[in-house]
């Protein structure tokens, strides 16, 4: 049975987009040298703007203006008061958030609910922590000697981030970088880079010193000046891990310190004893938020043999009801794969899946004629060698294989080369704790999946990288010992 | 030849793989002489394949060593210092040969190496609860995270310190509840392998600590490269730009944990803080809804 609903569509008047977007270097927007570029709407691939692209050049300007800013200004400013600026922008951020999120959503394709509900309530969050920590960081490294004198910055900050989360993983970067006194230049996604230049402006409001934050634009030719420009101390990145290991052959050799963090292919572990129901919702959670577009998503489900018909048809059953399409209607669970370049990932790694003999299923879904679309899709008779088993799809694509013991589940879930997070269902506490200690992953969540929270350290074992974000720990990936 | 005079009875010098003093694979062997040119000893000079093997034996003995008790590691750890007291006459004869030390001194450089190994020992338990957290989540979840070895660790041991700082590069990677392939300092590899007869009879699980003797350019590149090493410590190529930015590429393959050289080696008598311990910790954080 099909449930109709009437359209409940997020109006975006309240956005009020530029027809085109300069670079924001030193306090003001500039054009950029390099050929501008459009940036689309995923869902309706309508241009919503010109973006510059900063050449070699621009990003040399901004380095500059990110140095002087750090020597004249932030450096000097005492940490009560870098402390203020951020709960400024924390509060800015709260003020204008339906303002970001209808953005957020229109430019990246995620639902308006998990922009309105998840990715910037947690921006807010996630400045407003860090702000307090800008007046305690001599409290910030137990593990430090001679602690009577405050941790020193580490400089300027180069920081790259992604498009799945532009500007929640814009908020794990620039938070705890300014409130340990670093200044930053940063640069968007290239498919996403309308929410960065937005914070630009919340920058502005908050009366931020010219030059700490510099928001630069464009794809990888400006990353890469970014990364090897000589007067940038401290490189973040969040993405994939062939650029992570890029950037990590670039700074080899120099004293730059670097924070990666990287893919993932989680196991999401269904034991037979684990609430069904609730583990159904875990699942479906885990690879389906955000398009599957998640570094930490479940893509690899493990279920115990003995309960797999059982989840197989629960789960089926619930993808049945996922609502794929407009990502501004407030009833979409499913919005838009974020760029044409990515959905072509998707269905050559979603044809490799069958041509390698496991089984495709996705529910009857209607997909909207304009845009970029994939179905909520699963595989069943998935093998440990296959590639949708092994390398990271970024879609909303999920592997089932199956298991009988414990031991069994933990060998499978760690034959990856990745490490980032796992999930594990089960009701039994003593084989909760017994797993989070045998998975080589740097978050597990149990009975849970894909929680985020700022007091909460998050980041990768083995090639999903290194560095954590988050926490007090993702302090010290801006701080000098 | 007269009754009262002895020949002695000279010690073979061999590597050190998964408890065992095996000769390189290689055959091959390099003189050790003392610090005035004088000849001490044929050492054994590690291959690719020794490399690798220790490489194996380490992977091997990481769960067991990973998986015991933070208590036990320290019991363990602690044991090396106790063997080591009892040998420290020949490590000061070894110290004062390779180093040129006086006597006086080499005694303190052991004394110093056997008192930080108490050090690190007593760090096994401790070291979660400085650098591990609860985590106040804003919502029904009980999230911690806890520090984890990162797994199997390639230490570069520093060329000029021989036993102090071997120890000092090698007891906090253990502690830590890695498993360790170390190179030796080449010219002065004698007190490594004595180290290595402690390790042997204190109780470390063999493979626990594998040491490679030899030349550094004949070992660390495949340490740096070899996918199934998850950290290295360049502490042994400090100074040497060039060598230490051909490791730390390599080490990119996997994206290995790298703990960059000096620009020298450092003064191993200071306090060495935390740093080489938390160098080679993974940081785990687990959630837990909180409900009835």
């Amino acid at each position: 049975m099909a449930f109709e609903y009437a359209p409940a569509p997020e109006s975006r008047a309240i956005v009020d987009l530029k027809s085109s977007y300069g670079l924001f270097i030193g306090g003001d927007f500039v054009d950029g040298s390099g050929h501008a570029f459009k940036s689309v709407s995923p869902a309706t691939e309508e241009v919503l703007a010109e973006i510059a692209e900063a050449t070699a050049n621009d990003v040399d300007t901004a380095v500059a203006a990110a140095r002087r800013a750090y020597t004249r200004t932030w450096s000097k400013t005492s940490g009560a008061e870098r402390s203020k600026y951020l709960f400024r922008i924390a509060r800015i951020i709260q003020e204008r958030s339906r303002e970001l999120a209808v953005l957020e959503s229109l430019d990246n394709g995620k639902p308006i609910r998990e922009s309105r509900d998840v990715d910037i309530p947690l921006v807010a969050a996630y400045f407003f922590y860090y702000a307090g920590w800008a007046d305690k960081l001599e409290y910030a490294l137990p593990h430090r000697r001679g602690a009577t004198t405050t941790p020193r910055p580490l400089g300027v900050a180069g920081q790259i981030i992604p498009w799945n989360f532009p500007l929640l993983m814009l908020a794990w970067k620039i938070a705890p970088a300014l409130a340990a006194g670093n200044t930053v230049v940063l640069k968007p996604a290239e498919t996403t880079s309308l929410t960065a230049l937005l914070f630009a402006e919340i920058c502005q409001q908050a009366d931020l010193p010219a030059g700490v934050v510099n928001i630069i634009t464009g794809a990888g030719e400006t990353g890469r000046a970014l990364v090897g420009h000589p007067d940038v101390d401290k490189v973040a990145f969040t993405g994939s891990t062939e650029v992570g290991k890029a950037i990590g052959r670039t700074v080899a050799g120099t004293r730059k310190s670097v924070t990666l963090e990287l893919g993932g292919k989680a196991a999401n572990i269904v034991f037979d004893d684990a609430p069904i129901d609730q583990a159904v919702e875990g699942i479906v959670n885990g690879i389906f938020f955000n398009q599957g577009h998640v570094c930490c998503a479940g893509s690899r489900l493990l279920v115990q043999e003995s309960v797999y018909d059982d989840v197989l048809a629960r789960l089926k059953r619930r993808m049945a009801t996922l609502r794929v399409g407009d990502p501004l209607d407030k009833n979409t669970d499913v919005g838009a794969i974020n760029s044409s370049e990515q959905l072509a990932r998707i269905r050559e790694l979603s044809a490799v899946g069958e041509a390698e003999g496991a089984e495709r299923w996705s529910p009857p879904c209607e997909l909207p004629d304009r845009g970029f679309w994939f179905a909520p899709t699963i595989f069943t008779g998935v093998s440990q060698a296959h590639r949708i088993a092994r390398e990271e799809i970024f879609g909303p694509v999920l592997s089932i294989l199956t298991f009988r013991t414990p031991a069994e589940a933990v060998e499978k879930a760690n034959n990856t080369p990745f490490g980032l997070s796992a999930g594990v269902w089960t009701d039994k506490g003593s084989r909760i704790l017994w797993m989070a200690n045998q998975l080589r992953a740097g978050v597990v969540w149990a009975n849970t999946f894909n929680r985020f929270d700022p007091t909460s350290p998050f980041g990768g074992y083995k090639e999903s990288g290194y560095g954590r974000e988050g926490g007090r720990h993702g302090l010290e990936a801006y701080l000098a010992e | 030849m007269p009754s009262d005079t002895r020949l002695d009875v000279r010690k073979t010098y061999k590597l050190y793989i998964g408890g065992k003093f095996p000769r390189s694979e290689s055959g091959r062997s390099y003189v050790v002489n003392d610090s005035r040119g004088r000849f001490l000893a044929n050492a054994a000079a590690a291959s690719r394949k020794d490399a690798r093997d220790a490489v194996v034996a380490a992977r091997k003995a990481f769960p067991g060593w990973s998986g015991a008790t933070a208590y036990n590691r320290g019991q363990v750890l602690y044991r090396v210092a106790e063997v080591m007291e009892g040998r420290r006459d020949q490590f000061a004869d070894e110290v004062v040969a390779g180093e040129g030390l006086t006597r006086a001194r080499a005694g303190r450089s052991v004394d110093q190496a056997i008192d930080r190994l108490v050090w690190y020992a007593g760090w096994t338990d401790k070291i979660a609860q400085v650098v591990g957290a609860t985590n106040p989540v804003a919502g029904p979840y009980f999230d911690f995270s806890i520090p984890e070895p990162t797994g199997v660790v390639a230490v570069l041991a520093p060329q000029q310190s021989s036993l102090l700082g071997l120890v000092s590069v090698v007891a906090p990677v253990v502690a830590g509840g890695n498993t360790a392939v170390v190179t030796s300092s080449r010219d002065r590899p004698l007190p490594a392998i004595s180290f290595a007869e402690v390790l042997a009879t204190s109780d470390v699980p063999g493979g626990v600590v594998n040491i490679l003797t030899g030349s550094v350019g004949d070992t660390a590149p495949w340490l740096a490269s070899h996918m199934d090493v998850n950290a290295i410590d360049l502490t042994g190529v400090a100074g040497d730009d060039e060598h230490a930015t051909a490791l730390e590429v390599a080490a990119v393959d996997n994206l290995k944990r790298v703990r960059r050289a000096p620009d020298a080696e450092p003064d191993w008598t200071l306090d060495p803080g935390l740093s080489r311990i938390t160098s080679f910790l993974e940081t785990k954080t687990v959630w837990h809804p909180i409900g009835v």
